[in-house]
């Protein structure tokens, strides 16, 4: 029994620094296993789709025949199951977050063709 | 005879983290009855399973609850695990319940802020928050995710922790265990955090018996009740695990059930850190479950006992999952527990039981 047992603990919150960072004054700090964003490397992509039928958030969509690669980051939840299963390991997971956007845009990515007649669309 | 009065209490209010609705039936002060109604989060997660294939589930799972989110993707995979008959390897298995209890340290430290908040003490309700933060640190630190996880996936883990870095972890709980000792003073001998708890929300060990209430709160009401007890994956490589227990029955009980549950949950980590075997993290599961096929599983969550089932029709989509979470037995309790009461008592009633509607609704 008794009270203030708090009362050094509270004394030595008065010199020690704060626990919380004071964002986005100050920069964040990532770890390197921070998940943040999906990066692919389109030029090893091969468009096979996997990554697209194993999203959990129906955030990726692969057009084949327009050679594109489509994220809506906004669905994405950063699971990074899309990134464990590609099978050329063209996909990462980037630690920092993505700047704040003004409107809701999916990102898309274009493999240039191989042959140059091709036109790439996006 | 007084008048009676009904008073609506929730689903919006500032004592409930999550929105539960109860109708309080007053006399005087007096709580004569109190009427319980969930259904304002409900989310129809079960019924996802028809849309997700059952590998991919798993990240609906681990989203039921931000709190116990671990805690669900791995019951979930255990199960399917015992539907499809595929062993884990033992590293996968003992790194699942290091996160798990991980996730233990970090609940019960909030609850335990939240109550501090809920008795009007600030600091400890800051300093509570303040050592969770460095749960969730290792949490970033190991996975990438400081709530959700995604470590765990059917057959095993995603991510691996390198010895060292499992003894660095060991090394900040300690840090955190000396600091946790001065809040766990206050918790459990402050004179004012006992006077405002003792007696309050009182059940006896038969009515949480009869009530089939599972978790800290039948433990407080001395049922030595804990999952963990069986020894299922990793916890069989503890040498010997006891539940705590308390007598009283009252908030003060839970109370401390809870606040030592923090001190065994790093025991445990501990344990496991010096027995943990090397090897694979986890098997590839091929195949979907067969039809007709049925497995149960339990698990104890920070709040409990919680069930899980899934039923297979032999395609990659399950037929049937069902989740019951130990609030859904708690609410009981809490009503029991509601009756007679103080109105004054009421917010508090609520907060010793834990609630978690989220995952009760899904
Ligand atoms: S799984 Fe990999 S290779 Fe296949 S489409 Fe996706 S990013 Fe490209
Ligand atoms: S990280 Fe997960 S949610 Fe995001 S694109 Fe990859 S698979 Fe989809």
């Amino acid at each position: 029994m008794g009270s203030f047992h708090l009362t050094k603990m509270a004394l030595r919150n008065l010199v020690s620094k704060p626990a919380t960072r004071l964002y986005p004054l100050e920069p964040p700090v990532y770890t390197s296993m921070t998940k943040g964003h999906v990066v692919n490397d389109i030029d090893t992509c091969i468009l096979c789709s996997i990554c697209e039928r194993k999203c959990p958030a129906t955030a990726l969509t692969v057009d084949k025949p327009n050679r594109t690669w489509t994220i809506n980051p906004f669905s994405c939840v950063q699971c990074s199951t899309c990134v464990r299963i590609c099978p050329t390991k063209s996909l990462r997971m980037e630690p920092d977050y993505t700047a704040s956007a003004v409107s809701m845009q999916s990102l898309t990515m274009t493999k240039p063709s191989e042959e140059p007649s091709e036109e790439p669309q996006s | 005879m007084a008048k009676r009065t009904i008073i609506p209490f929730g689903p919006q209010h500032p004592v409930l983290p999550e929105p539960v609705h109860l109708d309080l039936v007053i006399e005087d002060e007096r709580v004569i009855e109190a009427i319980p109604q969930v259904g304002f989060i409900h989310r129809g997660l079960e019924k996802l399973v028809e849309k997700r294939d059952y590998q991919t589930f798993v990240n609906v799972t681990e989203r039921i609850c931000g709190i116990c989110s671990f805690g669900h993707s791995l019951g979930y995979s255990q199960t399917i695990e015992i539907l499809m008959d595929v062993e884990i390897p033992p590293r996968a298995e003992v790194l699942r319940v290091i996160w798990h209890e991980l996730s233990r340290v970090h609940s019960h430290l909030l609850w335990l802020g939240l109550l501090a908040d809920a008795f009007g003490f600030e600091n400890l309700f800051m300093q509570c928050w303040r050592l969770r933060e460095r749960v969730l640190d290792i949490f970033e630190r190991t996975t990438g995710g400081r709530v959700i996880l995604s470590a765990c996936n059917v057959g095993g883990v995603n991510q691996d922790i390198a010895n060292e870095d499992l003894r660095g972890i060991v090394h900040v709980l300690d840090g955190m265990r000396d600091e946790y000792g001065e809040l766990l003073k206050t918790f459990l001998y402050d004179r004012s955090v006992k006077s405002r708890l003792s007696g309050v929300g009182y059940l006896s060990t038969q009515q949480a018996r009869e009530l089939c209430i599972v978790g800290p709160f039948a433990r407080a009401s001395a049922l030595s009740e804990d999952i963990r007890c069986f020894g299922y994956g990793g916890y069989g490589y503890l040498s010997n695990f006891e539940p705590v227990t308390a007598e009283e029955g009252d908030g003060y009980a839970r109370c401390k059930v809870r606040a030592l549950e923090v001190v065994q949950s790093i025991d445990i980590i501990k344990e496991l850190v010096d027995v943990i075997p090397d090897g694979e993290l986890s098997v590839k599961v091929k195949g979907s479950p067969k039809a007709g096929s049925r497995a149960v599983s339990r698990l104890e969550q920070p709040r409990g006992e919680c069930f899980y089932y899934a039923k297979g029709n032999g395609t990659r989509y399950l037929e049937r999952f069902r989740i019951r979470t130990p609030t859904a037995q708690s609410i009981a309790g809490m009503v029991h527990t509601l009756q007679g009461c103080d109105l004054a008592d009421v917010p508090l009633n609520i907060l010793t039981i834990d609630p978690c509607i989220s995952c009760t609704e899904r």
